[in-house]
Formats: C-alpha cells, structure tokens, sequence
C-alpha cells in the first residue's frame, strides 16, 4: 500500500496542473454562433443594434377552424377558463382585449403556455402535447381577432357570457411587448 | 389585531369622536404603500407604532407615531414567491398583522407565517406552511392565542385541502393542524367532540360524506376570522366552500366544510361543529365572522355570536352547545327559504339549485354572498351589528371541472347582477335581540370595506368608489364624508395616539374579489370575467383607480 501513494500524489498534482491550465485558457480565436434567440421568441420592441428580429414562420392555424375550435374546448379542459375567463381575464390578464403583456405572436403565446410567466401563469410544458398547445395557441389569438374571421367561432355551447368571437371583431395588439409579427 | 379585540367585535371604547364633532375630523397623516393591489387590511397600533401589512408582496411597514407625520420606522420584505399570484383566487389581497408580545405575525400570499421583532423589523422566524404547487396560498389575518399563532390556508378555488394550524409563538413549529376534510384523526376530531345536531356525529364524516377521494381536494379552507372566548377557552372560526364550486362532483354533506368549529385552542381538539351550508351549492362558504356577545333569550341570558353568514342568513348561535337559537335573512334570498332550527338544516328552494347542462337564473344572493369576507361590527352601546355587505344576484350555469394541481377547480359559468333595487351594497345596522334591520344605507357599489364602531357613538366604512363615511351609529344619519384617492376595501380601526388624541386610519386602495374588475384590468365585454363580477362592475374602473395608501383622521 505504502508504495503506491508516491504514485497517487504525482497523479493528484498532474491533474491539479491541468486543470489550472484550462481554468486560465484565452479562447480567443473561437468562433462561436451569434446568440439568437430560440425559436425566434423576443420579448422585447428594443433590440439592441437595431437589427429586426428574424421573420418568423408562417403559422398554420390563424385559417383553420377545427383546429380553433379544438383549441376552445381545451381552453376549458385545462382550465385557462379558470383564470382568463371567456376572454375577460380573472385571476390572469384578460385576453380578447389588446395588451400583450409576453408578446402576441404565435410563438410567443406557444413559449408563455410552455414555459409559464413569472408573475402566476403556470408552465404546462410536458402536460399537454405540442399539437394541442399550437391548437390553443389558435384560440386564444381567435379571442381577439386576431385569426380569419370565417375561421373563428361563431357560438357558444354555455352561458351567454359575450358576443361570439366572431361577432366581437379584431383587435390591434398593443403593448410592450414585442410587435406583431407580419402574417 | 385585526379585529380589536377576541371577540371580534371591531368597537373601539375611545369616545372623543362623536356625532357632534365628527364633522371637522380632518387628515393627521397619510403614508402610501406604492402597491396597485386591494388594500384589504387592517392598521394596528402599539408601542406608539402602526403596523400595516400590504397585498402582495406583502411588505410590513412600521411608522413612528410619536414623531411628525408618522415617518417610516422601518419595512420588512418577505419577498415571497411572485408565482403566488397565479394561485390568488380573488386578487393578491392580505387581511392584516396581528402582534402578541413584542412581535408581528403575518402570513404572506406564498403560504409562509413570519414573525418580526416589532421594534426593529428583524425576522424572528418563518414557516412554510402552504404549497402553491397545490393550489395553497394564504390571506388571512393570523390569531394569537395563549402563544399559539393561528393561521389558515385559501384556495377554495383550486381543490386544496383547507386547515387551520396553530403554531408555537416563540419558535414556529407547528403544535397542531386541523384539517377540514379526512378522518377524524385529520380533524382532529375525538371524544370530546359534541356537536349539537345529529347529522354531525358519527365517525369519519369527513372522509364519507364525499364521493371517494374528493375529500382530498375539497376545499374547506380557512381564511376567515377566528375569535376566542378566554372562559370557555374555545376558539370559533368558519371553513369555506367545497371545491369545486359545481355540486354534481361530490354527492354528499361535504363535512367539514361550509360550516363553523370550536376547537380547544391549546390541543385543536374539535368541541362542536355545525354546518351552515351542508353539500354547499352555491359557494356560501362559512368564514365570515363570528362575533362573540352575550344575549338575554327567552329571559335568560345565553353565551352566542352572531354570524351573517353568505348565504344571506344571519344566524345566532349558542357558542357553548353549537344550537342555532336564530336565523334570520338579512338580504334578499331565494336560494334557501328557511333555516330548520330542528334540524339545523337549510331548506333550499329547488328550482335555484344549479344542475349540470342548465343555466339557472337570478339565485339571490350570488356566489360572493350576501356578505363576503367584509367584517362587521358590534356596539355594545347600541346593540346593532354593523353589517357591510352587498346586494347582487347571478345565473350559473355549472359545468364539469377538471382537476390540475396549481390550476382552478371550480366548474362554473357565472354572470352577476345587481338584486333588487338596482343598489349592490348595503350598510345595515342590525338589532340582533329584535332579529331585524335598524336601519340600512344603500350604496351603489359591494361596501367591500370593514365597519367600526365607536363609544363616541360613530360608525365608519368605506366605498368602492372612495367614500370614507361616517355615520350616526343609532340612526344612520351621514355625519361627514371624505373622498380617498382609491376605493375603500380596508378595515377601519380607531387608537388614542402617543399625543392623547383619538384617530381613526384605513387603507384606500381598490381591489379584493368585488373590485378586481380594476386592479386585473378585465375586458367586461366579457361579463364572466373575475368568476361572473365583469358585468356587473364593468362601471368601477371610470369610478376609481388603483394605488394603496394609509388615511388617518383626527380631530383639529
């Protein structure tokens, strides 16, 4: 046993050294990718540089009304109702009006259902499939208008809370959040 | 405390403010909180210190009263976690501080108890006590009883399990828990438990007067008022609703919830129980107030307290045996058309009762009650309850709900309106021997605020729209009347200063359950917005504007 430890100690301090060297390592010639943001979210008007934020895909839904309308009944499924309301907003913001607290655009409403938002929304990434999630995606903009109005629903199956989303016509989303993206 | 006294009585002895002078009460200091939430707490004062605590985040402030303009002494931020909000089913509210002993208790929205050292603001300790993941948060005032803190969770409206838990002063740690719902063993129910009627007693109630395993999402929280009567040494405090709100997904009595227990405060052993709204259908809850007085009945005078309750009856009970010795409706009701006192059971009038796949119209009162969370008071010199309460009524429609932990459990659609008269609050003067009216002041807005009142013989609430008032507390008569930067939702108290003077302080700051239409700035096209108080407060927002700030009056 005695013999073996000069070995250990040498081994110990060669790993001390090298890993002394990487902690001290100028990386200066590498080239690393511009930081962009993922999946194309902002949630900021300002971008430093002034650059415009990259084109964002086209998004399916905003012209689909099975996917809309599916996207309502799980909007009571998984209880947005609960805290948004018809649209009205309650213990969350309401969400037929025009203030975007995290952005209006598909992707960004898709990252504030996954995600979840500091101030209460809850995150319900990994609880409901992607589909499901770009469905309800499509509602909630339908709440304001902000889809193809041949697409949005035209009645409800409940207490008569407010005009159809068809009937309550569109919105201009407004806030500090990001801007609207080109359709 | 809160309430001014164990009691809950909310009457001040000081009596230098009376009808003759109350005209010339003018502003001594303000202090602004700088939060935009409903301001739903009360100031309390000791040591020359007022101590306030604000919605969330719900920092503590101490200012010096011995010094000009109330200067700040120091605050003390709980910085609790801002994901609480997500679980506040009625605004970001905090119903006040409480001190025992050198020391301040208050719980914050993320389920926390914290006690500070009341001169200096450092943390003594804090308990985490509530599990926002569950749907937990906490809003109430706490009580202090024989060193114990007595604190009650919320979220009636997410599928908690409701309790009450009494903590060690000194420490923290929790002597014991009282759960609403579950076993005996849970409810810290045993043999000392007697409750006065019999569809109370037997074993495990709480667990089979559900359907299997709703009891552990049921609801029952406690996040009202606990008074105490020192000789019986028995505390009194109501539990909420059962969640969710729609009763088609739990067939049965849904012990213990809707209903008020007295518990030993020393070991939280239950003593008697009784269930005002027994399988609640209407969100009747049972936390309002339990006002301790002693009433001569039948020529005998008889240990009670006095409880309005939501559902629109205003019930004496006997606060030894748990026997209703009244109930009298004190608001508009058609839901319920009588109280059995036999029995101890409401008779509901069937065609209110909401069903699935029907929408029922005009219940009276609505979900909120004929009076919420809005504390009354009592004036043994007039002998009238002060009640502040609203008038309103709603179609529902209940719908099946989907439990997710963290999200609302609740299964209804629900539009309100105003009741009869077209006024939506009331500030009645109850005389509670002749089990009537006095008189009442219709307002046009919920009266949201607390009432106090005064031995100078002065009543005093707040508006939605930020009317400070004060009233003739024999007759009713308007004496004076100030006008806030922001809707009242506070509980008035009144102390005698380091100077020697009387003053009277509230908090302005608009919000809570009825007000939420503004601090949630809801779109009330849709009229459902804020669980059904879109519609019928779509006019609150061109009424009054946020902001949280500290009034007190004083005479010249």
């Amino acid at each position: 046993m005695s013999s073996r430890c000069p070995e250990l100690a040498l081994a110990c301090v060669a790993l001390a050294v090298l890993a002394g060297c990487h902690r001290e390592e100028r990386r200066v010639s590498e080239q690393l990718p511009a930081s962009t943001p993922l999946e194309g979210i902002v949630l900021s008007d300002l971008r430093a540089g002034g650059t415009p934020p990259p084109q964002k895909p086209e998004f399916i839904y905003q012209s689909n009304a099975y996917a809309i309308s599916q996207g309502k009944q799980l909007y009571e499924w998984f209880n947005c109702k609960g805290c948004h309301a018809d649209g009205g907003g309650a213990i969350g913001p309401a969400l037929m009006d025009d203030r975007w607290i995290y952005g209006d655009s598909p992707q960004n409403i898709y990252a504030t259902i996954v995600e979840g938002r500091p101030n209460g929304m809850p995150s319900f990434g990994g609880k409901i499939p992607p589909q499901q999630v770009w469905q309800l995606v499509a509602y909630v903009r339908a709440l304001s208008g902000q889809v193809r109005k041949d697409a949005d629903p035209g009645r409800a199956d409940h207490l008569f809370t407010r005009k159809s989303e068809q009937s309550l016509g569109s919105t201009t989303p407004r806030a500090s959040s990001p801007p609207p993206q080109p359709q | 405390m809160p309430a001014g006294d164990f009691a809950n009585t909310r009457f001040s002895s000081l009596e230098d403010v009376t009808p003759a002078n109350v005209a010339s009460l003018k502003v001594s200091f303000t202090f602004s909180t700088g939060l935009l939430r409903g301001h739903e707490a009360a100031p309390i004062v000791t040591n020359n210190t007022l101590y306030l605590v604000t919605p969330y985040p719900n920092v503590l402030y101490a200012l010096a009263l011995d010094q000009p303009g109330a200067p700040l002494k120091w605050k003390y931020e709980p910085k609790p976690s801002a994901s609480s909000q997500g679980v506040a089913c009625c605004d970001t509210v905090n119903r006040g501080a409480v001190y025992d002993s050198g020391r301040i208790f208050f719980n914050t929205l993320d389920g926390q108890t914290v006690a500070v050292d009341a001169n200096d603001g450092h943390e003594l300790w804090r308990a985490q006590l509530g599990d926002i993941r569950k749907g937990e948060s906490m809003t109430m005032a706490p009580l202090v009883v024989k060193g114990k803190v007595l604190v009650g969770n919320s979220g009636g409206e997410f599928g908690v399990r409701g309790w009450l838990t009494a903590l060690d002063a000194n420490t923290g740690r929790q002597a014991w828990r009282a759960y609403s719902t579950g076993p005996d063993k849970d409810v810290l129910i045993g043999a000392d438990f007697k409750p006065f009627y019999p569809q109370e007693r037997g074993t495990d109630l709480g667990v089979k007067s559900w359907p299997p395993e709703a009891w552990k999402r049921g609801g029952g929280t406690v996040w009202g008022w606990i008074s105490y009567d020192p000789e019986l040494n028995l505390i009194f405090y109501g539990t909420a609703n059962p969640g969710p709100w729609n009763p088609g997904q739990r067939p049965g009595d849904n012990k213990w919830t809707a209903g008020v227990f007295a518990r030993d405060p020393d070991t939280g052993a239950a003593k008697w129980f009784y269930q005002y709204n027994p399988h609640d259908l209407n969100d009747y809850d049972g936390v309002n107030e339990n006002v301790i007085l002693d009433l001569e009945i039948g020529g005998r005078m008889r240990k009670v307290f006095a409880h309005p309750d939501r559902n629109g009856y205003l019930y004496v009970i006997d606060r030894e045996t748990g026997e209703v010795i009244s109930a009298t409706p004190f608001v508009n009701v058609n839901t319920i058309s009588s109280i059995d006192l036999k029995t101890g059971r409401p008779n509901r009038v069937q065609e209110k009762e909401p069903v699935v796949g029907k929408v029922i119209r005009n219940m009276c009162p609505h979900a909120g009650g004929g009076k919420d969370w809005q504390p009354s008071a009592w004036s043994p010199v007039t002998r009238y309850l002060y009640i502040p309460h609203q008038n309103l009524c709603q179609d529902e429609e209940v719908v099946p709900a989907n439990y997710i932990a963290g999200t609302p459990y609740v299964g209804a659609n629900v539009k309100m309106h105003a009741g009869e008269g077209g006024h939506r609050g009331v500030f009645t003067a109850w005389d509670v021997a002749a089990g009537r009216a006095a008189w009442e002041i219709k307002e046009n807005f919920p009266v949201w605020s607390g009432a106090l009142a005064t031995a100078g013989g002065v009543v005093f609430y707040g508006t939605m729209d930020g009317w400070f008032k004060a009233l003739d507390a024999r007759s009713g008569k308007l004496l004076w009347q100030f006008k806030a930067g922001s809707g009242i939702i506070g509980q008035p108290v009144s102390y005698r200063g380091p100077d020697g003077k009387q003053y009277i302080a509230v908090l302005s700051g608009v919000g809570g359950w009825a007000g939420a239409v503004v601090t949630g700035k809801f779109d009330t096209r849709d009229v459902s917005a804020g669980n059904g108080w879109g519609g019928v407060m779509a006019d609150l927002p061109a009424n009054t504007q946020q902001g949280g700030m500290l009034y007190v009056f004083s005479l010249p």
